[in-house]
């Protein structure tokens, strides 16, 4: 009588990785205005003519536009990063598609489908079923829907409110930093973004106000064949503390849906932003199809001395990651950060990272990032730490950290370090690691089933990053993982 | 509860290579075995086959633990119905701190049972009382499990372990190897504590000098994967003195039947 003992082996448990629960992956049944697909001046006029913007608005997109359809021509969408995918056609997208009721004045009038929508996404927006603590601004496919709390914190002068209302309200901020760090000339997606971006939200925090709560803006794209393409601007004025976070999440479809925003954050003298990222769109299924393209450029610029820049991003969604936040640190003694988790299981890619561009004096930055790969999931890590000849006595230390998790994923690194002056120091480290038989086998000995044993590891290996996070997010990202990696052993 | 454990006919090993090749084996509540025998001997293979380790497939044989197929179990289930391994080599499990993992290894235990959770102040309260058992400073209990311990500590954990977990049958894999006097003592002494009617203790062992403090009911001397020899206290003392090589000498000759 042969009998094989125990099971399975590591390889086959965590393979498992792949059955990820998406509780996010359904659609709501809402009435939306689309415009038809592709993109020509035609529609960008029609996309600003619907938001009644300004001419200055105009004029920046179809510069954007111009410079975009110059690249496409040229095939100039980039090719350097570690991801395969199906060629995009840019044609078949639509640009623009919003719920037909829009929230107009209050969030009384946001449709109840979209409200009832966001609060199975856990984002209640109604007045009584508030997050205490939190304001948020809710992006509903290419428009904001409502934002919470802003009343309140137009008391401290804070401004918080969707893109499109700003450029209404505070033009004249918008004309001055929009593009001021992510240039429509940046990359062949910024360009995109810049001539059809639809909404997102904007932040304004004026001189030594601390922000008294956490803000965040919640993507949600739902309808089919849509891009999304918002575009979020956070100017912290002197002396001022903010701390912002976003979350994302999408239907489950078969086809690959293209999202593409751009990020931007001033800090101004003593300035201190902390941007937070929980990414959870939709991945695909186990095969591999379906899943959002995620094609991000977020990048900060420490303009003020004495200013800093946090990144915290948590990836666990898209098909396709390809982000790299990063801070241009300015102004003397500024200080930039990067902590990163990416988690990539099924067929999932992502190429991440950050750059950080030492232009100041003394200036400091830290990275960590952390990469989990299961499934046949590949995760790279690409960053640029550069160091300026004027930047004397900057500070760089990295640490890139990889977690496979089965015998078929990959993790890869591609740190470039560029130092042009000698007072400079810089430093790199890296470690590869996986989850051993024996590691797995000690847990189950005392009790704990393979798939806890699993969790509790990895979320060891990310235990540094999540402390970064604002409390409650940090609970919710530890969910998260425990959700991707459910159903991972048996 | 009479039969703890039976080990009938007993034949497993790796891919290709047998190393336990017919263990008969019978434990009872209250009783503590000693299984003795020279390194490659199948000692530490038993120890883990009882616990489950994917790595060793058993060929022949049956196991019957608490009256059920033992072998139809996943590790997991093993551990949750009282077998405990302290492990030879305990590994290392980086960036989970030891008051968690310990925390979550019994609540896993305590809700197979149909015991509510220790909420973190009364699994404090338990911890405490554990640790002064084996002499162990609260501090390692923030530090990832066994990271960075030295040999002596990771087997203080392992015994701090099997006090936390209750086992009702407890199978050390040579937790004296590698300790100081002192250090054996304070391991023996927290064995000894967990004696009782209700539980069984199988001590896998090269030397005696363990069972001067632990005193076993049994001695079994494992050779070429099986049991060559059954006896009492002093078969060890006999070990002692005169080696294994006297055993391999007459190697064929059969084993006493343990009754």
């Amino acid at each position: 009588m042969a009998r094989e003992q125990g099971t399975s082996r590591t390889a086959q448990r965590v393979e498992e990785l792949a059955q990820r629960a998406y509780p996010y992956g359904f659609v709501t049944a809402v009435e939306s205005e689309s415009m038809p697909p592709g993109l020509n001046e035609d529609i960008i006029r029609a996309i600003s003519a619907k938001k009644r913007e300004p001419q200055f608005m105009l004029d920046w997109r179809l510069r954007a536009y111009r410079h975009w359809i110059t690249l496409e021509r040229a095939a100039a969408e980039p090719r350097w990063a570690n991801i395969t995918y199906p060629p995009i056609d840019y044609q078949q997208i639509v640009y623009y598609s919003a719920p037909k009721r829009k929230a107009a004045a209050s969030l009384d009038e946001v449709d109840p489908e979209i409200l009832r929508t966001f609060e199975r996404l856990g984002i209640p927006l109604e007045e009584q079923k508030r997050l205490t603590g939190v304001a948020v601004d809710a992006v509903f496919d290419s428009v904001s829907v409502g934002t919470t709390f802003k009343e309140k914190l137009a008391e401290l002068g804070i401004i918080f409110c969707s893109f499109s209302e700003a450029v209404q309200e505070h033009p004249a901020l918008v004309e001055r930093y929009l593009g001021s760090v992510v240039p429509h000339t940046d990359n062949f997606f910024a360009a995109l973004n810049s001539a059809v971006f639809s909404d997102g939200s904007f932040c304004y925090v004026p001189k030594g106000v601390r922000c008294p709560m956490e803000l965040s803006t919640y993507f949600r794209i739902n309808t089919a064949g849509a891009g999304q393409f918002e575009r979020t601007l956070i100017v912290a004025d002197e002396g001022s503390t903010v701390s912002y976070l976003e979350g994302c999440t999408a239907p489950m479809r078969d086809e690959n849906q293209l999202h593409a925003a751009v990020v931007e954050l001033i800090a101004l003298e003593g300035a201190q932003i902390k941007y937070s990222t929980i990414q959870n769109w939709y991945a695909g299924d186990r095969e591999g199809k379906g899943g959002i393209f995620n094609f991000v450029t977020k990048r900060g610029k420490c303009l003020g001395a004495r200013s800093r820049i946090s990144w915290t991003q948590v990836e666990t969604g898209s098909a396709i990651t390809w982000k790299y936040p990063s801070v241009i640190l300015q102004g003397d003694d500024s200080v930039g950060e990067f902590y990163s988790v990416a988690l990539t299981a099924n067929h999932q890619q992502a190429d991440t990272g950050t750059k950080m561009l030492h232009i100041g004096k003394r200036t400091r930055s830290t990275i960590v990032s952390k990469g989990i790969s299961a499934g046949h999931g590949n995760n790279t890590y690409r960053g640029l730490v550069k160091v300026l000849p004027r930047a004397t006595g900057a500070r760089n230390y990295t640490q890139c950290d990889s977690m496979l998790l089965g015998s078929r994923c990959g993790a890869h690194t591609f740190p470039y370090i560029e130092v042009a002056n000698s007072s400079s120091v810089v430093e790199h480290e890296a470690s590869t690691r996986k989850i051993s038989e024996d590691q797995l086998f000690y847990c189950r000995q005392r009790g704990l089933s393979g798939e806890n044993a699993i969790s509790m590891m990895v979320n060891g290996f990310c235990k540094e990053i999540f402390k970064n996070l604002p409390m409650e997010f940090a609970v919710e990202a530890t969910r998260l993982l425990n959700v991707s990696l459910e159903g991972s052993v048996g | 509860m009479s039969d703890m454990l039976t080990i009938q006919g007993l034949w497993a090993g790796v891919p290709g290579k047998d190393i336990l090749k017919g263990i008969d084996l019978e434990v009872r509540a209250g009783e503590v075995h000693a299984v003795m025998g020279p390194n490659g001997s199948g000692k530490s293979t038993l120890a883990q086959v009882l616990a489950g380790h994917p790595a060793f497939t058993v060929t022949r044989g049956a196991i019957t633990y608490l009256g059920r197929d033992l072998l139809a179990m996943p590790p997991e289930e093993r551990a949750r119905e009282g077998l405990f391994l302290a492990f030879q080599y305990p590994v290392e499990l980086p960036g989970v701190a030891n008051a968690q993992f310990l925390k979550a290894a019994v609540n896993e235990i305590r809700a197979h049972r149909g015991l509510e959770e220790l909420d973190a102040m009364e699994f404090l309260d338990l911890l405490k009382d554990k640790l002064a058992l084996v002499d162990m400073d609260f501090g390692f209990m923030s530090r990832p499990v066994n990271e960075g311990f030295s040999g002596g500590e990771k087997k203080r954990n392992e015994i701090l372990q099997m006090a936390l977990l209750e086992p009702r049958l407890a199978i050390l894999d040579e937790t004296d190897s590698g300790l100081d006097i002192d250090a054996l003592k304070v391991v023996a002494g927290g064995i000894n504590q967990l004696r009782r009617p209700d539980n069984a203790i199988v001590l896998v062992t090269h030397y005696q000098r363990m069972l001067n403090y632990v005193t076993p009911d049994r001695v079994h001397v494992l050779a070429g994967g099986r049991i060559v020899r059954s006896g009492e206290r002093d078969l060890a003392q006999t070990l002692e003195a005169r080696g294994y090589d006297w055993l391999e000498a007459d190697g064929a000759a059969p084993a006493e039947v343990s009754e």
